[in-house]
């Protein structure tokens, strides 16, 4: 472990931050602005990249492995969470006909 | 002993609750006799206790049952208070009541609703228990009002008419008006004394001088509750009105048993009274003038229960004459006596239109002593003893409190003498036109007249008896008697030193009966003269009196005046009330509240558009801002 510690401590951790939020930014605007649903699917898994990539830096910059479990747990729960998405998509497509989100709005007041 | 004085309310209450749940079910004589007993058996433990405080085993004795309201520095046990008055009034009420009781399984047995009769007749004699029994004035106080309240279901007890209902309503204002009097008398009695316990109060008051201000308040305000219940003047018109309601109502409730509260109060708050020569003046006067009023306006009344009614608005005017004399076990007695000759009069007046089926009106009576000679005889006596005649029992009752009047001044015996003339001659009126001289009703009346049955004629019997052997209570030491009325209950009454000034010589007591009884005896052959040797009846139609006997048949216009002064006013006040400020001002605060919060809703419901994406937003948002807080809260701004 210590020597991907010496290797990766090159870069200082500023940049992984930097990008990690970027990422993290960008699946926010994604997810919020965009019209398409696998597009905002998408952008959500974005999200939690984002949150992984900066999990494993930091796991290895200080040499704990604890880290990088965690990632493995995000991994999964992002693998399930994709598989339900999707199928409300499905489900969705079947009834509207069109994967647009805004068309989601029958909860309204009717006002 | 007295660890039982507790079951002396509870046996009625218990009827009471019978008789109500097992209202659809009982059958209606059923439901009689479950009444009946409960009086008896608090009239079995009445008894008892009665025989204890007689033969001295029993003094002033209070039984305490559990510490009811204890706020700060009001405490106010609930306990019971057995002395010699309180016995004596739980006597009266529990026996004549049961007579009452008794006869009313025959009078209402036939009524749809007489199960409901028979539970409201329990109530009452619980909270008329409760009143008397009562160790402080509160206890008395939820007694006055639960025998007004019953008062109130009773006599609107054909509820189908809505004039009785009427009649209902206003004796239970009047009584209300009394007892805003009543209750401030109560607080200011707190505030002077620390306490309304009697034993406390009457202590405490003894040690006071006579004329203080506190105590002349204090009993004036008693007074107005006392004017109330026992429909002095004025708020009598009620009394008359409350006729309204089933015979053996009036019998229990009108004559014998409610309308002595009153009195039974003033009498126990004797150490107070004595106190306050002033109160006792203005009783005197509301007495006599109540007592003399009200008999003349018998003298015109065609109706056989409002006659009744009448004399008794009178007769508690002599009580309360008595009682502002200072001779307040002599108006106990006169209570007595009453209970026992009134109860009898009009439980006789009610067999009387039970036989006539429902007729009241006496100048469609007549002759019927042939046919019911049990009511007569009971009848007769009862007003033999309602007019003075000696041996009765009114006649030792209420020549003591004429004698106490002339102690104090003739000119009070003599308009207390002429006003038993007129009790006299209107009584004996009643019975010449009701049992003497020809029938006037109809021919289907004259054929379905009988006696009544032997469950109403009994009590009638036992009252008669009373009636003339009541008096013997009290035999006074001027024939050799040993006055043991008033020896029973001077330990509970206090002396009125205005009462003490003068001691008539025996000649002029005797040659003051006398002169009573002879005027008495000519009065009645005056009354006989005139209705049945000439055999005079009155105006079949009362539009034809002019003058002063139109006044009094119309009493005086008093009802009349009451509704233009009062009643008038207080329900244009009422209609004004309801129709500007009800409907302007309180309904517009109501329906702007339920407006602003229906309005409230409507613009937070705006929040859910149903847009997907602006939850999705608002939720980010939210996050942000927290996480924010978060570090700003952690981090101070300078850093």
């Amino acid at each position: 472990m210590e020597k991907i510690t010496n290797a990766i401590q090159v870069v200082p951790i500023q940049h992984y931050i930097y990008l990690s939020l970027i990422l993290f930014i960008i699946g926010i605007i994604g997810a919020l602005l965009r019209r398409n649903s696998i597009i905002v699917l998408m952008c959500i898994e974005l999200m939690l990249n984002a949150a992984n990539l900066l999990l494993a830096a930091f796991s290895a910059y200080h040499a704990d492995a604890s880290g990088q479990v965690f990632v493995f747990f995000i991994m999964v729960v992002a693998a399930a969470e994709v598989a339900v998405g999707l199928a409300i998509l499905v489900m969705m497509k079947r009834n509207n006909h069109s994967l647009d989100i805004n068309l989601l709005n029958r909860l309204s007041d009717n006002n | 002993m007295i660890q039982f004085a507790w079951m002396i309310p509870l046996f009625p209450l218990l009827g009471f609750v019978i008789n109500g749940i097992g209202k659809k079910t009982i059958s209606r004589k059923g439901s009689g006799i479950i009444a009946s007993v409960a009086v008896f058996l608090s009239f079995a433990v009445v008894g008892a206790l009665y025989l204890q405080v007689m033969n001295g085993t029993l003094q002033s004795a209070t039984l305490d049952m559990f510490n009811w309201l204890s706020v700060s520095n009001l405490h106010i046990p609930f306990s019971f208070l057995i002395d010699p008055l309180s016995v004596t009034m739980m006597l009266i009420v529990t026996g004549v009541g049961l007579l009452i009781h008794i006869y009313s399984i025959g009078y209402m047995g036939e009524d749809e609703h007489a199960n409901t009769f028979f539970e409201y007749m329990n109530l009452f004699i619980f909270f008329m228990l409760m009143l008397v029994i009562g160790a402080n004035f509160l206890i008395l106080f939820i007694g006055w009002e639960g025998v007004g309240l019953c008062s109130y279901l009773l006599i609107g007890f054909w509820f189908k008419n809505n004039d009785y209902n009427y009649a209902a309503r206003k004796a239970f204002i009047m009584n209300r008006i009394g007892d805003v009097g009543f209750l401030i008398g109560i607080i200011l009695m707190y505030y002077q004394f620390g306490s309304v316990n009697f034993i406390d109060v009457f202590g405490k008051a003894a040690g006071m001088h006579s004329g203080e201000p506190v105590i002349t308040a204090i009993t004036l305000l008693l007074l107005i509750g006392a004017v109330g219940k026992s429909a002095q003047i004025p708020l009598y018109t009620w009394l008359p009105d409350a006729m309204a309601g089933p015979t053996p109502v009036s019998a229990l409730i009108h004559a014998a048993t409610m309308v002595t509260a009153g009195i039974y109060m003033i009498a126990r708050s004797s150490a107070l009274y004595v106190l306050a020569p002033m109160t006792m003046n203005i009783i005197i006067v509301i007495g006599l003038l109540t007592a003399l009023l009200a008999a003349i306006i018998g003298l015109k009344q065609n109706d056989i229960k409002k006659v009744l009614a009448y004399s008794t608005v009178s007769q508690l005017g002599y009580m309360f004459l008595a009682l502002g004399l200072g001779a307040f076990s002599t108006a106990v007695f006169h209570v007595t006596t009453h209970a026992f000759f009134k109860a009898l009069l009009f439980l006789g007046a009610g067999a009387v239109i039970h036989a006539l089926g429902g007729e009241q009106d006496i100048r469609f009576m007549g002759g019927i002593r042939k046919k019911l000679p049990i009511t007569f005889i009971t009848f007769l006596i009862g007003t033999l003893a309602i007019s003075g005649i000696p041996p009765f029992s009114g006649f030792f009752s209420k020549d003591e409190i004429l004698a106490a009047a002339w102690d104090r001044s003739p000119v009070l015996w003599g308009l207390g003498m002429l006003t038993a003339l007129i009790t006299c001659f209107y009584m004996f009126r009643l019975v010449y036109l009701v049992f003497f001289s020809t029938f006037r009703g109809t021919e289907k009346q004259a054929s379905h007249l009988h006696e009544a049955p032997g469950v109403m004629t009994i009590p009638l019997i036992i009252l008669a008896v009373l009636s003339f052997a009541g008096g013997f209570l009290n035999i006074p030491a001027l024939f050799g008697g040993h006055e043991s009325f008033h020896n029973f209950l001077s330990p509970v009454m206090s002396k009125y030193p205005q009462a003490e000034t003068l001691i008539t010589a025996s000649s002029t007591q005797y040659s003051l009966m006398g002169v009573s009884v002879v005027l008495l005896l000519l009065i009645i052959f005056i009354a006989r003269r005139y209705y049945i040797v000439n055999k005079q009846v009155p105006e079949a139609d009362a539009s034809q009196l002019k003058g002063i006997a139109k006044l009094v048949y119309n009493k005086y216009y008093v009802d009349e005046i009451y509704d233009f002064l009062f009643v008038k006013p207080y329900t244009f006040l009422s209609v004004r009330l309801y129709s500007w400020i009800e409907k302007n001002v309180i309904d517009l605060i109501v329906n702007t509240t339920g407006a602003v919060a229906i309005w409230i809703g409507s613009q937070s419901k705006r929040v859910q558009t149903g847009n997907t994406g602006l939850y999705l937003f608002i939720m980010v948002f939210g996050v942000i801002f927290m996480l924010l807080y978060l570090v700003i809260s952690i981090h101070p701004s300078t850093h």
